[in-house]
């Protein structure tokens, strides 16, 4: 019998961590500039890996391995959001304009935008930068 | 084997769910690629890491390698330094968070 509960706890773990995770993918293919695309990979896919990680926790049984697992999950909870809180403050000091509703512009006309207004931006930055990176900026302000 | 597990039912949900995982970082490699911004990029790759370490933690149980827990330890830990470091250093400036 608790084998039973066990056993159903962990695939509906496992299942609920696919689908917040496919949920956080379908965001980051879909939505329109990169502060929303950061926004739904912080939440939904650290959603998604702690509800499979609780799973993955709860198939291992007592042991070493499942405090490394449980260390795991805590650890991907701290810093999934950070590193997406770091990404889009470095975006937002590139000076890329969020994406509102009433703009017709795509996230490539976006961004194109935000190189033509920064000066030198990307173009002069030496013969180190490619065409896709912004590269080395002067200090605006 | 997991000791205490009951039969191989689990191993083979976590090998599918493994498989479903894997296709959806192959999905993230389209952003990864295609994404306008350099951090569009690395928050593809970002994800796509956090994807690897929840497929190396599902393998741990549908393989019974235990071991993989411990790599997939260390890959979370060079996930969160790799998308602080590529921040700081594509824009000029003193302070990250």
């Amino acid at each position: 019998m608790i084998e039973t509960v066990r056993t159903g706890g962990i695939v509906l773990l496992v299942l609920a961590g696919l689908f917040f995770t496919l949920v956080s993918t379908t965001g980051v293919l879909r939505l329109p500039d990169v502060y929303s695309r950061a926004h739904t990979a912080s939440q939904a896919d650290t959603l998604g890996a702690g509800l499979t990680l609780a799973g993955v926790a709860l198939a291992l049984g007592w042991g070493t391995t499942t405090v490394k697992t449980v260390l795991l999950l805590v650890f991907v909870f701290a810093t999934n959001p950070t590193a997406a809180h770091a990404i889009s403050r470095a975006a937002h000091e590139e000076g890329i304009e969020p994406w509102t509703a009433d703009d017709d512009r795509t996230d490539e006309e976006l961004y194109e935008a935000a190189r033509a207004r920064v000066p030198d931006g990307g173009q002069s930055g030496g013969n180190t930068t490619t065409a896709d990176e912004p590269g080395e900026q002067e200090e605006t302000g | 084997m997991i000791p205490g597990l009951s039969g191989d039912f689990v191993t083979q949900v976590f090998l599918l769910v493994a498989a479903g995982f894997m296709l959806l970082a192959v999905a993230m490699f389209y952003r990864a690629i295609v994404g306008p911004t350099t951090q569009d990029r690395v928050l593809a790759v970002n994800v796509l890491g956090t994807n690897t370490v929840i497929v190396l933690a599902l393998l741990a149980v549908g393989l019974g390698e235990q071991s993989l827990v411990d790599i997939a330890l260390v890959y979370a830990l060079l996930n969160f330094l790799m998308a602080v470091a590529i921040s700081k250093f594509t824009v000029e400036r003193g302070d990250v968070l």
